[in-house]
């Protein structure tokens, strides 16, 4: 049996793996990063149009601060959000930017003076000013009062990982590449590490570890249809939850990103409604200011999403051999800002579809784009059940997003988290309660039960085969645990989704051949998805109200009074057909922001009993606070510093305050 | 709306150059599939189905899908190239496949870029070297936006490895650092937070496993994906490691 020791082991090598692996490498822990892919190839790299960051150095983004993008973020989640952590990562974000600056990557700059954009549609002159010049510049994204999203062009994630990536190199770390953790090693609520697959050679190694950190990105690929790059499968959030104690947190949240081309499912950035581009339908009638007046195509991505699904379903959608879409029409921009400032667009057209978008106009639909759900973490990242068990990034629920992210806050979080988690898990480490007391028996159990998994796949007469069985259940996904659900629908979703996992667990696979073996890759990830699947349909189910991405035609309204809570599911029973459900209370008394209206549509939702006096208590604490003393008032209402690492409590500088 | 298709339902020959390392009775063949071909169809699409339909242990490459990430480099009828966003449409009926020369093969048409291009990093350094850590909680370096445009431009390389594949030099000298590498450095050069100065990078690229190996050739140049300036870059730094040297 071979064994590996290390400080921190870091699952997954993309921006919030990475930054967790460097954090630690830099508070003097040993660490080793295990990567399914090269970590550059890492689904971080699809992130096209940017991060968010408070700067507010564009004129477009004056006075933008961490209150503006707390609320948005807030409000984004439909106020599923842990507010403390939005703060925390509000008041880092900034500081993320800069680091990864003096890393190399190279955001686009302020340029002083006239220029022009587009805006609504109609051209416009936005003039920067002569002290911003050479900072670091935003563009506009949906659900954000201020330009705040920072951008390489339309290549952000691809600019921050090779910047991660390169630092990682600096620093020494191993990325071990093509390595699959299978399970978690753990004991009387305690992780020691995993049980770890080569996809090279198909041999199995325990890794043990003080802490294990999972940073695996989301689970998309339950869907039929994804933005998401094919390894986003969620087996590293379905190994946590296979321990059976730790927990998973709003799985039923999940994102659909309101333009992806058709029919490859690739996604265009949010970047190009931010730039001006408008979404048409098969009248080439710009149809989202009859909906949103006022955010029009830069509503939250949940919104635009139902938005464009109604349209469709009222006919006016395009019809295709592939089902019906709309138009995002980005030829309003102009060649020059197309085939600069969107190209990878660009390119993603011209090979995919055949057109230039400088002068066609592209097919798109709402896509699945986003796990919002996740393992339940603690604001300091660790598992809330599963000690010496971390996650970060799109993998955790940590839980700054709610029921929907807003674009450009979920590569923030990568990195954010990353920056945060890693300190608190270099302080973990430095504690003695960390030693890795555990027999090498405990171990060789976890590794003879792995093993003997996959011997019993490859050679116990199973008679299902995992392709069939993965297809339905993409289906179901996409059909009944989609944009719009219903209870009907849910039912028969998880009915039959329990059916396909009863099957999953008589999977055969036809070859033998040496090595990685694709077939048995297949096989041994699908009862894992199925889990996830099952978390977030009956999630679902039983989330009898609309809140963000989850949308429930039988239950429109979103309901504060009986909802305004986090879905906790765990899988206590290796052999159970469904997870256990329940709920864990998000207080109204705590909140800086109590729940009101998020500004779309109409004002439609059940209060909850507490905000009335929440609201009452926060007039009457803002009352004794200087009124011009931002961070005096923030700190009245809700104080978050002590949270954080004490590296990254300084306050972020910005550009008036140095005139 | 029409991609550039001919007729559809065309019949496809897709031949795969096979070879599984990890099996000792493996011995490399070509192995041949037919598929029907449709709108749309891409290389990637068309693997998944051949290993879908026909073999199961076929191994290859895909993460995005989507002509980003740079995992799917491999040889498509003798010219290196990324499968996910080749449309078969684009193709003859006859389609070789092979995996991308010169690095170690894992299997099939998957091979590993990865240690190549970590070695490659560590050799050059190609990260930024910084006389001092800037402060977060302030303002960052100014630049001017144009040297931020021009430093992304040569940032997009997405280390796929056709470049390396496309190398004369590579394929006679085994640590040639190739366009790849060259072109970090190009970058790192134009980028002030970077303190080196040519004398440092003459140091790591300053012979015939770095710019004087190149033979101009310029293979790198004409099957780049991100269709990087390889051909400028190598040429200017050539240049300015002649003055130093």
């Amino acid at each position: 049996m071979k064994i590996v020791y290390t400080d921190v082991l870091v699952i997954g090598g993309g921006l919030a793996g990475l930054r967790t692996a460097v954090g630690v490498k830099q508070r003097g822990f040993d660490t080793i990063v295990l990567s399914l892919v090269p970590a550059k190839r890492s689904h971080s790299a699809a992130a096209q149009g940017g991060m968010q960051a408070s700067l507010g150095h564009s004129s477009m983004g004056s006075g933008d601060n961490e209150d503006v993008h707390f609320e948005d973020t807030v409000k984004g989640s439909d106020w599923g959000a842990d507010q403390r952590v939005a703060r925390m990562f509000t008041h880092v974000a900034p500081k993320a930017i800069r680091e990864l600056a003096g890393w190399g990557v190279p955001w686009n700059r302020v340029k002083q003076g006239e220029r022009e954009a587009v805006i609504n549609a109609e051209r416009v002159v936005i003039t920067e000013s002569e002290s911003a010049h050479g900072l670091i510049t935003a563009r506009d994204f949906g659900g954000t009062k201020k330009w705040r999203t920072c951008y390489t062009s339309d290549g952000t994630g691809h600019a921050m990982l090779f910047a991660l990536g390169d630092q990682t190199i600096a620093n020494g770390i191993p990325v071990m590449e093509r390595m699959e953790a299978l399970a978690l090693i753990h004991e009387s609520g305690r992780c020691y590490g995993a049980v770890v697959r080569s996809l090279v050679t198909g041999e199995l190694t325990a890794f043990l570890a003080r802490a294990t950190t999972i940073a695996t990105g989301g689970y998309g690929r339950i869907y039929k249809v994804s933005t998401n790059a094919v390894i986003c499968e969620g087996t590293g959030t379905a190994i946590a939850l296979e321990t059976g104690v730790a927990e998973l947190g709003n799985m039923e949240a999940v994102q659909f990103h309101p333009t992806a081309i058709v029919p490859a499912g690739i996604l265009t950035t949010e970047g190009c409604r931010g730039d001006g581009g408008i979404l048409r339908d098969v009248n080439g009638h710009r149809f989202m200011p009859d909906y949103e007046p006022e955010k029009r195509e830069l509503a939250s991505r949940d919104v635009v999403s139902r938005r464009m699904t109604e349209h469709m379903r009222k006919g006016l959608g395009v019809k295709s051999p592939y089902g019906d879409h709309l138009w995002l029409d980005i030829s309003v921009l102009g060649k020059d800002h197309v085939h600069k400032n969107l190209r990878e667009v660009t390119d993603i057209c011209r090979y995919f579809l055949g057109i230039d978008p400088a002068n066609d106009w592209i097919p798109v639909r709402p896509t699945q784009h986003y796990s919002m759900g996740g393992i339940r973490t603690d604001h300091r990242g660790e598992s809330t059940t599963l000690k010496g068990l971390f996650a970060c990034g799109e993998a955790a629920c940590w839980d700054m997003h709610g029921f929907n992210r807003l674009g450009g806050n979920s590569v923030a979080e990568t990195v954010v988290a990353g920056m945060i988690v890693s300190e608190f898990i270099a302080d973990y480490c430095a504690d003695s309660a960390s030693d890795i007391n555990v027999s090498t028996g405990l171990v060789r159990e976890f590794v003879e039960r792995e093993q003997a998994g996959l011997d019993r796949l490859v050679s116990g007469g199973g008679r299902e085969q995992a392709g069939p069985i993965r297809q339905r259940m993409e289906e179901i996904m996409i059909d009944q645990v989609g944009i719009f659900r219903t209870g009907e629908e849910l039912d028969r979703a998880v009915d039959e989704l329990e059916d396909l996992l009863a099957r999953s667990r008589n999977l055969g696979v036809r070859s033998s051949a040496p090595g990685p073996n694709p077939e048995l890759v297949a096989a041994y990830r699908l009862p894992k998805m199925l889990k996830l699947a099952l978390c977030a349909a009956l999630g679902a189910r039983e989330r009898t109200e609309s809140r963000g991405a989850h949308f429930r035609e039988d239950f429109p309204q979103r309901n504060d009074r009986d909802w305004l809570n986090r879905s906790i599911t765990t899988w206590p029973e290796a052999g159970a057909s469904l997870p256990n459900l329940g709920y864990e209370t998000i207080a109204v008394a705590d909140m800086e922001l109590p729940p009101g209206f998020r500004g779309y549509g109409t004002r439609n939702y059940i209060d909850h009993p507490d905000s009335a006096e929440r609201d009452a208590r926060i007039e009457k604490i803002l009352e004794t606070v200087d009124p011009d003393d931002r961070h005096a008032r923030q700190a009245a209402l809700m104080p978050f510093d002590h949270l954080l690492p004490e590296k990254y409590r300084p306050r972020n500088q910005r550009l008036e305050a140095t005139a | 709306m029409k991609t550039e298709t001919r007729a559809p339902g065309r019949a496809l020959t897709i031949k795969v150059l096979r070879h599984n390392p990890a099996d000792p009775d493996s011995q490399p063949q070509w192995a041949s599939f037919e598929l029907e071909e449709y709108e749309g169809m891409t290389l990637f699409i068309a693997l998944n189905e051949i290993r879908d339909r026909f073999a199961p242990d076929l191994q290859y490459d895909f993460v995005c899908r989507a002509g980003i990430c740079g995992s799917c480099g491999m040889v498509v009828n003798g010219r290196p190239g990324l499968a996910c966003r080749t449309l078969t449409s684009t193709l003859p009926a006859e389609i070789t496949l092979a995996p991308l020369p010169l690095f170690k093969l894992i299997g099939d048409l998957s091979v590993d870029t990865g240690e190549w291009m970590r070695g490659m990093s560590e050799r050059l350094e190609t990260w930024v070297h910084e006389q001092t850590t800037p402060d977060i909680h302030a303002l960052e370096e100014r630049m001017e936006p144009e040297l931020a445009e021009e430093i992304y431009e040569l940032d997009r390389c997405i280390e796929c490895g056709c470049c390396i594949a496309a190398c004369g030099t590579a394929r006679m000298r085994e640590d040639f650092v190739g366009a790849v590498g060259l072109n970090k450095i190009a970058r790192f050069r134009l980028d002030p937070r970077d303190q080196r100065t040519d004398a440092d990078f003459y140091q790591v690229i300053g012979d015939d496993n770095g710019v004087f190996g190149c033979m101009s050739l310029l293979g790198c140049h004409d099957v780049c994906p991100k269709d990087l300036p390889l051909q400028t870059q190598i040429a200017f730094i050539r240049r300015k490691m002649v003055t130093v040297s």
